[in-house]
């Protein structure tokens, strides 16, 4: 069998804070292969992001990996060293953040900060790194690449930053791009020139790409597979027409109810879910989703759900597929 | 640019005009006068050299008499120091306390910028915990004290360097570091705090997603933008170090202005008083000035109308 790019295998992350342990990850466990599109969706707060900077070693004070194996690109990177990290960020893998606006150094040119990642990792001389850098500007579409590259942060509108990060990000044709939230931060014309820039890119570039969203409907247009999260664990996983068309997880339809459907002919009902996140301090015994969840049983409240099967792309962890066993066996309910 | 530095010029003479005024209201309210303490002269002499000066006239008309006279370039004489003008004085004692001052500065900046640095780098741990206790020792040591520990130190007991005056590369180091110690320590605790608070960002994460070496992150993308808060703080402050310590230079016996400005409020020495204050005033305007240029050369946002 073909190595996979990615191979995340329960990964339990926390936060060490003076008001105690924060479980972000809780038993994180998921894998990509070469030039897969995967997308993580999921509230504010469930930890995608934390997931994502995991994968590059670059867990935030006081976080740390508590158990768990991440595998990427032939690489053990929870036993890498800080150096061996550094020749990975920017190179094998690199991120596109959520706020363009305050993602790139003010006091440094354009043209600085997309040739410096060139300059670090390859062995292309200043002229070289300019050209390159020229070629990555015209690239992710953004016109007069020779005077923008000697222009500041601030003289870019948002949706032009944006592209600059993508390009700082491509720079050395990384194998993994994670994008975080790409199109959150901005209007909702540019969150559509964005995208359409990265599915371009997509097919252009023959990398992977990790999309991380709370919005189902941005991953629906580029994703081949999708891991939903809540509250540290991935409950449910699959294709994306398996997420959309049979979901198997009660949080996973909450959040399909909840996209506006443009082209319904019917007045939009909106389904927003309802009820408050977890409290990551202090995570219930059961399913983490019980307290929202309309249709919780009293096992869910007991005791975490099983990793359910539901075909060789899919599965879900949520009480309700053995509920018939339960029904049998003398009522769980 | 051309037109800031109009305007600024503009505001600044505006502002020390409104200092001069002041002032010379100020100081003719307070009690007393250039030549009530001296016990020796009589009466009638006091109203002698009075007249002389020009001190029996109304205030408005004393007032006006010195705007003019100071606008063609013209300060007076010392009320105390008879025979020398007040320019006199200034452009000899001037100098040394701006030379003295700016070793000062220099010295402090070169020790509060790394150990700033360095205490935000190792935050939380022990080097960090030193040099943070070490900072607010600075800050919270009066200079008398300092000056009298190094004087005591290494001027009496060990013998090292002199104890006087500022005739030699050795006789500036105490000085230096008794105006230093404080200046050193503030800007170490705002280098520190502001570093911390710029490592918060996110394109310092930006740079670590880069792959960028930690001192890499820190001394290209973090530096730069915390070390405006320093720039802001050194400019007035050097501003009034020039103008003289009064306790360094009494202590060490150095004859520089910061004695003569004080001395002159002490003996009601009016025009000294005026001449020192505008000096003050002019040196803290231009130094705002440098800062707000520095400050547009450092951070290309900032837009100097
Ligand atoms: N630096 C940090 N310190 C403490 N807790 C953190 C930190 N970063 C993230 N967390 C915790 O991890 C959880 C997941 O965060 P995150 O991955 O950023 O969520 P999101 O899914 O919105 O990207 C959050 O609930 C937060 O409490
Ligand atoms: S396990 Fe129970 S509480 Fe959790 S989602 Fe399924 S039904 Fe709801
Ligand atoms: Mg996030």
């Amino acid at each position: 069998m073909k190595e996979k790019l990615l191979d995340i295998r329960d990964e339990y992350l926390s936060f060490f804070t003076p008001a105690g342990e924060i479980k972000a990850l809780n038993g994180v466990s998921f894998s990509m292969d070469e030039g897969e599109v995967l997308g993580i969706v999921g509230e504010s707060g469930s930890g995608k992001s934390v997931t994502a900077y995991s994968i590059m070693g670059l867990t935030a004070y006081p976080g740390r990996l508590v158990s768990g194996s991440i595998r990427f690109n032939g690489h053990e990177v929870e036993k890498m060293s800080e150096k061996e990290l550094r020749k990975m960020r920017g190179n094998e893998v690199s991120i596109i953040f959520q706020d363009p606006m305050t993602s790139l150094n003010p006091v440094y040119t354009i043209g600085n900060q997309i040739e410096e990642v060139i300059l670090l990792h390859t062995d292309k001389t200043r002229e070289e790194a300019k050209k390159r850098a020229k070629e990555l500007l015209e690239l992710v579409g953004i016109n007069e690449p020779e005077r923008r590259l000697k222009q500041y942060p601030h003289e870019l509108s948002g949706g032009m930053r944006q592209r600059v990060m993508i390009s700082i990000a491509l720079a050395c044709e990384p194998k993994l791009l994670i994008a975080d939230e790409p199109t959150t931060a901005l209007d909702v014309t540019i969150q559509a020139q964005i995208l359409e820039l990265m599915k371009e890119l997509r097919s252009k570039l023959d990398m992977s790409i990790i999309m991380i969203t709370h919005d189902l409907g941005v991953v629906a247009s580029m994703c081949e597979k999708i891991a939903v999260m809540y509250a540290g664990h991935i409950v449910e996983y699959g294709t994306a027409d398996e997420i959309f068309y049979e979901p198997g997880h009660e949080y996973t339809k909450g959040l399909i109810k909840s996209i506006p459907k443009l082209n319904s002919s019917e007045p939009e009902r909106l389904v927003p879910i309802e009820g408050q996140p977890v409290d990551l301090l202090n995570p219930p015994k059961g399913c983490p989703f019980a307290p929202r969840c309309g249709s919780c049983m009293k096992i869910c409240l007991r005791e975490m759900p099983e990793k359910t099967e539901l075909s060789e792309t899919h599965y879900s962890y949520c009480w309700l597929h053995r509920k018939a066993e339960f029904e049998k066996g003398g009522g769980a309910e | 640019m051309g037109k800031y530095i109009v305007k600024r010029v503009g505001m600044g003479l505006l502002s020390i005009f409104v200092v001069a005024t002041l002032t010379f209201f100020l100081m003719n309210m307070v009690p007393g006068g250039p030549f009530v303490a001296e016990k020796s002269i009589s009466k009638a002499a006091q109203e002698a050299l009075a007249s002389k000066y020009g001190l029996d006239k109304p205030i408005m008309e004393r007032y006006f008499t010195y705007i003019t006279d100071f606008v063609k370039g013209d300060m007076g004489y010392s009320l105390r120091q008879r025979g020398r003008t007040v320019s006199d004085i200034i452009f000899s004692k001037f100098p040394v306390s701006a030379g003295l001052a700016g070793v000062a500065v220099a010295v402090a900046l070169c020790v509060g910028i790394p150990l700033g640095c360095l205490s935000a780098y190792h935050r939380g741990k022990f080097g960090d915990r030193f040099i943070i206790v070490l900072a607010t020792c600075g800050i919270a040591i009066p200079s008398f004290i300092s000056s009298v520990v190094l004087l005591y130190t290494f001027g009496s007991r060990l013998n090292l360097l002199p104890t006087i005056g500022l005739n030699t590369f050795k006789s500036y180091i105490m000085p230096v570091t008794a105006l230093a110690i404080y200046p050193a320590a503030y800007i170490t605790r705002l280098m520190r705090s502001s570093l911390l608070d710029v490592m918060g960002q996110d394109y310092i994460r930006t740079a670590k997603a880069k792959g960028l070496a930690g001192f890499k992150v820190m001394f290209k993308h973090a530096l730069r933008n915390a070390i405006l808060p320093v720039v802001t703080y050194v400019g007035p402050m050097l501003a009034g170090l020039m103008t003289g310590s009064f306790i360094v230079e009494k202590i060490f016996t150095i004859p520089g202005l910061g004695r003569e400005f004080v001395s002159s409020i002490t003996n009601r020495d009016y025009t000294m008083i005026m001449g020192t204050t505008i000096i003050l005033a002019t040196l803290i305007i231009v130094a705002n000035v440098i800062v707000d240029i520095l400050y547009k050369i450092i951070d290309p946002r900032i837009n100097l109308k």
